[in-house]
């Protein structure tokens, strides 16, 4: 048995070697598929923050996941067909450079985190996946029914957004933006998780009466987690959209949701890394078993439920020893 | 006996026909341990909670150093300084001891937004804890997990938790209860060194204790407090025999 840290050294390594190796044997939709797992990866990351370190089973997280691809692609739309976004009171132009869209499609998810988490943070447990379940679903059919930007058909961006100093349509170069961008994140959600906030958070989750009676706010200490769980996960959408240079409604959809639930599941609820390694062996089914049958789900289910009944540290659970003392 | 710290004024909460207080007023005052006692269903935990916070009386108030928190959070209280203990263990079980006194720390410093700091590795959290874990005497079992504590080990970590608040007063719910004598014993050592510390509203069954702890005594019954006094004058109260302690003898 490995050290966890040790283990999620290795996912890391191991998402990064592929890539390379394709790239090495020139198999670019190898370098793709990567890029997808780091991507979900991301969403996943984000949520495991609400869903494993809160104990928040949010089953609404396509909405941040919708509202970052959508943000892509309103802003680069308006940027490719060179009229603005709005003019009156004052202008706001389209733009297709990524840090921007990036800051919009946190921004907004953020914000739509606040509004949804204050709404649906009043209920807990099933509850609180229904109503954030039923979110979801206003977000989808809102999605579906707005014509200006695609309606049901969706909308597509013809050339992949830019990065300054990057040719983010070569593969393995806009990999590496993502790669990047996940490094940094788990960064700052490893840190957060070991924070003053990661142990208040997760002491709620374990013991919400004693988190009060020490005079920790439960209800804004979860709101506060669930929109950065929400902007990290807009963040990834964002970055989802441009891998496709397509977004549609089904990004907001409640499949999006449980997929993302899944990645964590398959890879270990709370743990750091678990959504690379749920994603991964989520994108490798889907591959693989995909190619055997139409019906690749049905074997999904089955490993679902093996994890859920046997194995419930997911991978990582299942590959590395249980460390609880912190610090 | 010193000032009033806590005081519970005319306090009524129904529930349908039922009432659970039915006009409670006491008072905690500093350098006190006062008992609670009451038969089931007199409505000691409805009490509890109205003090706590997490159930907003009918009608009355609670006032706490000198201030009116009948409208405030369960959090707020905590922060004034109100420490509670709970009947059935609330601590976070995956946790590890020196955790869960970490997170009272946390609590109390109003310290949850602070992002990045590694809180396990703080001196300023970690020597303060270690400091509470020693005088509860959980010092040697810091980095057990909670769930491997032994009852009793837990009944102490309820009331290490508690000290992390700074408190000026404690709110104890039946401490005693599931302990062994020698559990117990150790318990209520450890209770009448805490009350110079501040003072103790403790709900309790375990007479012997109550009778050796306890300065004052309320006995309510059906949501009425018929009688407060101290120890002797509660033994020796016919009504109080009559309600609540039988006419059986009482434990000396």
């Amino acid at each position: 048995m490995l050290r966890e840290t040790h283990v999620n050294a290795l996912i890391l390594l191991a998402l990064l070697a592929v890539p390379l190796g394709a790239l090495v044997l020139d198999q670019p939709f190898i370098i793709t598929l990567a890029t997808k797992v780091t991507i979900l990866a991301l969403a996943g990351v984000g949520l495991n923050l609400a869903l494993g370190q809160g104990g928040l089973v949010s089953f609404g997280h396509a909405i941040f996941f919708g509202l970052g691809g959508y943000s892509m692609g309103i802003l680069a739309s308006h940027a490719q067909s060179f009229t603005p976004l709005m003019e009156v009171p004052f202008v706001i132009p389209g733009t297709n450079l990524m840090p921007v869209i990036w800051i919009v499609a946190i921004a907004v998810s953020c914000l739509a985190a606040l509004v949804v988490g204050a709404l649906s943070l009043r209920t807990s447990g099933v509850y609180f996946i229904m109503v954030t379940l039923a979110f979801g679903q206003m977000f989808y059919y809102f999605a579906i029914s707005w014509p200006a930007y695609g309606g049901e058909d969706g909308l597509s961006i013809y050339v992949r957004n830019q990065f300054p100093g990057l040719n983010t349509l070569v593969p393995i170069q806009f990999f590496g933006l993502c790669f990047a961008v996940l490094c940094a994140v788990l960064f700052l959600v490893s840190r957060l998780n070991k924070s003053a906030f990661g142990l208040a958070l997760t002491g709620a989750h374990y013991s919400p009466v004693r988190a009060m009676s020490v005079g920790i706010e439960v209800t804004r200490l979860r709101l506060v987690a669930f929109v950065i769980s929400g902007g990290i996960t807009g963040l990834a959408g964002a970055l989802f959209a441009d891998l496709n240079r397509f977004v549609s409604p089904t990004m907001f959809s409640w499949h999006t949701s449980g997929e993302i639930i899944i990645f964590i599941i398959l890879g270990g609820v709370a743990r750091l890394c678990g959504p690379i390694a749920g994603a991964a062996a989520y994108i490798i089914l889907e591959q693989y078993l995909g190619g055997f049958s139409e019906y690749w789900q049905i074997y999904l289910g089955l490993i679902l439920l093996f994890v859920v009944l046997f194995a419930q540290g997911g991978l990582i659970g299942s590959l590395s020893k249980r460390e609880i003392v912190r610090g | 006996m010193g000032d009033p710290i806590l005081s519970v004024r005319d306090v009524h909460k129904a529930f349908g026909a039922l009432k659970a207080s039915d006009g409670v007023s006491l008072e905690l005052r500093a350098g006190e341990i006062h008992a609670l006692i009451g038969p089931n269903g007199a409505g000691k935990s409805t009490l509890i909670q109205q003090i706590a916070g997490g159930l907003a009386p009918d009608s009355g108030t609670v006032e706490f150093v000198g201030r009116d928190i009948s409208g405030t959070s369960t959090a707020q209280r905590a922060r004034l300084g109100l420490a509670r203990t709970f009947q059935i263990s609330a601590l976070a079980m995956q946790f590890t001891v020196l955790e869960n006194v970490v997170l009272g720390l946390v609590g109390e410093r109003g310290h949850v937004f602070r992002f990045f700091r590694p809180v396990m590795k703080d001196a300023a959290y970690l020597d303060p804890a270690h400091a509470i874990l020693k005088r509860v005497g959980l010092h040697d079992v810091a980095h057990m997990r909670t769930a491997e504590l032994s009852h009793g080990q837990r009944r102490q970590l309820e009331v290490a938790v508690a000290l992390t608040l700074a408190p000026k007063a404690f709110l104890m719910d039946e401490p005693m209860a599931g302990l062994g004598a020698d559990g117990s014993k150790a318990l209520t050592q450890l209770l009448a060194d805490l009350k110079t510390h501040a003072p103790i509203l403790l709900v309790e069954h375990d007479m012997d204790a109550v009778f050796a702890l306890a300065d004052r005594i309320s006995v309510l019954v059906y949501g009425k407090i018929i009688a407060t006094g101290t120890v002797d004058a509660i033994r020796a109260n016919p009504e109080v025999r009559a309600a609540y302690l039988g006419d059986g003898e009482i434990p000396a």
